[in-house]
């Protein structure tokens, strides 16, 4: 057999591994026809409920269950998008790319073993302290959860082989195996993440089962609930913004702790990179939870109003502090690298024009709609929401805010990215034109479908986010696209990377720690929409624990677990860095030894 | 030291998260409580329009949607006899009450509401796309809402109240079964160990505080023979170790669900001391 078939041969083997998979992982009752026994879900008693040595178990299996999550979110995001930098790397045939995903698998490893470890933990304390909610799960999901071990399995070997193989399988044809090897990688991981998503989702949205439990679809069925994608989708998304803030706080890290020029150049290169890809990755983010919200006001009224105007409404203030959090520190980091050109001056002008939209869409997003008011503080405000800032605590205002937010943090970008290029293509004063008027008429229709928003019942209120999504989404694909073949081929003038501050690069901190708190909190808030059901109006909880704790205790809870995570990958980024030290001969003996 | 300062700087982030978290107003979400007891023949028809608008916005959870946002019909403002009327002639309406008229009627037309909201959707608040075929609104016979018939009717008499029609549907009927568990519901937490003994009856079986019943083991001097934790066991879960000479299945096994955990700990003491009545004196 030739080369060339074989290589043919191993694609059309690893693509049909690629399409079967995720068939073969989520249709996991082979007979799908078996009849199982329809018995209600088990009603759990107090009894039925274990504590070990008077901790509480419901923090327990939170706190296991949350550093599960933040480690399997970056061990799955990062070989995601190692594989599209190694890509790029390829296809450019620029080696830089090819060595920085090299040493971003190199941190995603340390991180894999932590992952099967807390994961381990995880499924001990669960069986542990909630056996009748994991027995009934086990039958719902019967050879399901085999398939996720043997998906573990495989994700363990796909990720050595990827890992090891990268000198092996560096160039030519050979590169184009490994990145085979890659894809492997990542369709068996996504299986596994998709797995897990449909054991949380029926939980919120059970299918497949009666109303009293009692199983009577097949366990694709129960896979398929309503919730079941929009909560992939978003996930998704999320691990790739999450995976790139990390390795930026490892950038970062590396570029503060070193004092040599090259070493600061290539790691703010890679921060740069780094977050990049968390923008790319958060910039869609609000849309999928959009559809996740629409699907669970879709599912259960009840639990979407739960979620946005019952107990939990207060928790969207704290997120909106999050994200404009992690907005403006994304947006400074890219402010400060117009410093790494000189014709970044020309549009550092525009900075502080954009800063004042970042900061009206933060105050506007965190604006509530209703305080809890003493009768006296009613008087004086003449009513009991206030006048100017009445109307800014409801969704048309927070929806324009965060558009905008959005559309001007790809603006950001998009200065950076031409303030090393000079459009040499005949059409450059028109393609400009072009950009200014899709972002001028955007925004309009932004404001517009935001007004409109004001002036018509709640059910319409929702669907005026629709243009406004495609707006936004409009000016960041087309000017996207419209300045790659501007520039294309454009004159490029020097990028001196290393040329940032020292605060740029705690910029780059702030990211994931925010990301990391955020994560926990949306944790919270998907678990607490289930109020006091183990699975949504089929299983009680009828543990002590089954109330929603406040947002202070909860806050206090997911402060803790943040800090734990935050010293694993401090941990984590020492290990990588230790493991690039070599200690120097004092003898000489090795390289004696080495010319003997 | 740049590990150190990147701590500090995470830490300093992380606390003024948490901060926020705290001072925001704090609201903790318990699971439904009980519902108030109704003892039949107790409550008269105003009490039960009463009981039907405390539904409306406590159990019932209708005032989620049922409010001036526009999800489903403002119930509480708008003219329901007009409304009903009205629903009652359109054509696409072919339910139980097609045809009928009056406060009869209207109990028919509600009750079907209730249970199988997607039998009529009034235009424009159907679910997204189904062309107004489909309700978002649950049955709230079953779960998570959950009423129960004498609860639907209560919620039906508050409605017909309100929309001018007279009252149709019987009074409370409570049950034997429930009303006795309300009862006992309603004594509320023992407030001394004795007292929760006497509350959960376990000198009927135990020879316990002048009681010279058999049924169980004695339990004189039962702290020098189990640990604290084994009584707890035992008062929990009783068919775990069953004591020589005594059967299985005879000691209630769900006191997890009927005692607080206060109450378990007071008895759980009591006992550990416990020597026998004459010792005691």
């Amino acid at each position: 057999m030739t080369g060339f078939n074989r290589h043919y041969l191993f694609a059309g083997l690893v693509a049909s591994l690629i399409f079967l998979l995720p068939e073969l992982a989520m249709a996991a009752d082979v007979a799908g026809e078996v009849v199982r026994e329809a018995l209600p879900a088990p009603k759990p008693t107090r009894a039925d409920y274990m504590s070990v040595g008077g901790m509480s178990s419901r923090t327990l299996v939170w706190g296991l269950a949350q550093m599960h999550l933040f480690l399997a979110a970056f061990v799955l995001a990062v070989p995601f998008f190692v594989l599209c930098i190694e890509f790029t790397g390829a296809v450019t045939k620029d080696q830089r790319y090819d060595s920085m995903a090299h040493e971003f698998m190199k941190i995603s490893m340390a991180a894999y073993s932590f992952t099967a470890l807390v994961g381990g933990g995880l499924a001990i304390a669960l069986f542990l302290l909630y056996p009748t909610l994991m027995g009934y799960m086990m039958k719902v999901f019967q050879g399901q959860t085999l398939i996720y071990a043997l998906l573990f399995l495989l994700e363990s070997v796909c990720l050595y082989i990827y890992f090891y193989s990268w000198q092996a399988l560096r160039h030519g044809n050979r590169k184009w195996a490994h990145m085979s090897i890659g894809l492997l990688l990542n369709t068996v991981g996504l299986t596994l993440m998709f797995v897990a998503n449909a054991w949380a989702s029926f939980m919120m949205s059970p299918s497949g089962v009666d109303v009293t439990g009692a199983i009577t679809g097949t366990v694709w069925e129960a896979t398929r609930n309503p919730l079941w994608n929009p909560l992939n989708l978003h996930r998704f998304l999320a691990n790739i913004a999450y995976g790139g803030a990390i390795v930026g706080a490892y950038a970062a890290y590396r570029f503060l702790s070193s004092k040599a020029a090259d070493v600061r150049a290539h790691y703010d290169w890679m921060g740069y990179t780094s977050n990049i890809i968390a923008i790319i990755g958060f910039l869609p983010l609000p849309f999928a939870g959009y559809w996740l919200m629409a699907e669970i006001y879709a599912y259960s009224q009840q639990m979407g109003i739960t979620a946005m105007g019952g107990v939990l409404a207060w928790l969207f203030i704290i997120q909106a502090v999050l994200i404009g959090t992690i907005l403006l520190a994304a947006n400074y980091y890219l402010w400060c690298g117009l410093g790494r050109t000189d014709r970044g001056k020309l549009y550092e002008p525009y900075v502080k024009y954009i800063a004042a939209v970042m900061v009206g869409g933060f105050l506007v997003w965190v604006t509530p709609h209703s305080l809890i008011l003493t009768p006296q503080e009613v008087q004086m405000l003449g009513g009991t929401h206030h006048k100017l800032l009445g109307p800014l605590g409801i969704m048309p205002a927070k929806n324009i805010a965060v558009n905008l937010m959005l559309v001007f943090t790809f603006l950001s970008f998009q200065m950076f990215y031409r303030s090393n290029r000079i459009a040499t293509v005949s059409w450059a004063a028109q393609g400009n034109a072009f950009v200014v008027a899709l972002y001028v008429i955007g925004c309009l229709n932004i404001f517009a479908a935001g007004i409109y928003g004001y002036m018509t019942p709640t059910v319409y209120k929702v669907g005026a986010s629709v243009p406004q999504v495609i707006s936004t989404l409009s000016i960041i694909v087309f000017a996207g696209i419209i300045d790659y073949f501007m520039y294309r081929g454009s004159k490029r003038t020097v990028v001196n990377w290393g040329r940032m501050s020292t605060r740029s690069q705690y910029a780059l901190f702030v990211l994931p720690v925010a990301f990391t708190w955020l994560m926990a909190l949306m944790g919270y808030i998907r678990s607490s929409l289930r109020t006091h059901w183990h699975v949504y109006t089929v299983m009680k909880d009828n543990s002590p624990e089954a109330y929603i704790p406040t947002i202070g205790q909860a806050g206090n809870v997911i402060t803790v677990i943040t800090l734990a995570f935050m010293a694993l990958i401090l941990f984590i980024f020492w290990l990588s860095s230790l493991g690039a030290t070599k200690q120097a001969d004092p003898a000489g003996t090795e390289k004696a030894g080495a010319s003997s | 030291m740049t590990l150190l300062r990147v701590m500090l700087f995470s830490v300093a982030v992380l606390l003024v998260y948490t901060i926020f978290a705290n001072i925001l107003p704090q609201v903790q979400s318990n699971p439904p409580e009980e519902e108030e007891p109704v003892v039949a023949g107790e409550m008269d028809q105003e009490g039960q329009i009463a009981w039907g608008e405390r539904l409306f916005s406590g159990k019932g959870t209708c005032t989620l949607c049922h409010n001036d946002l526009g999800r489903a019909p403002d119930l509480l403002v708008m003219n329901l006899e007009e409304a009903f009327s009205k629903h009652l002639a359109d054509e696409k309406y072919q339910g139980e009450a097609k045809g009928q008229e009056g406060a009869k009627a209207i109990e028919v037309y509600l009750h079907e509401s209730f249970v199988d909201p997607s039998a009529y959707v009034v235009p424009g608040f159907g679910k997204k796309g189904t062309n107004d075929a489909v309700s978002p609104m649950p049955d709230v016979s079953g779960p998570p809402i959950s009423l129960s018939d004498d609860q639907m009717n209560a919620l039906i008499a508050f409605l017909q109240d309100k929309g001018g029609y007279d009252v149709t549907v019987p009074l409370p009927t409570g049950g034997a079964a429930d009303t006795e568990e309300d009862e006992e519901e309603s004594e509320g937490p023992a407030e001394t160990a004795e007292a929760a003994i006497e509350k959960f009856t376990c000198a009927a079986c135990h020879a316990l505080g002048g009681s010279e019943a058999d049924v169980g083991p004695k339990l004189d001097g039962i702290g020098k023979r189990m640990s604290a934790t084994e009584i707890e066991q035992a008062i929990l879960d009783p068919n775990a170790v069953v004591a020589e000479g005594f059967e299985a299945d005879t000691m209630p096994t769900d006191y997890s669900e009927q005692m607080r955990v206060l109450e378990l700990k007071m008895i759980v003491d009591y006992l550990v001391n416990y020597e026998g009545e004459g010792a005691s004196q």
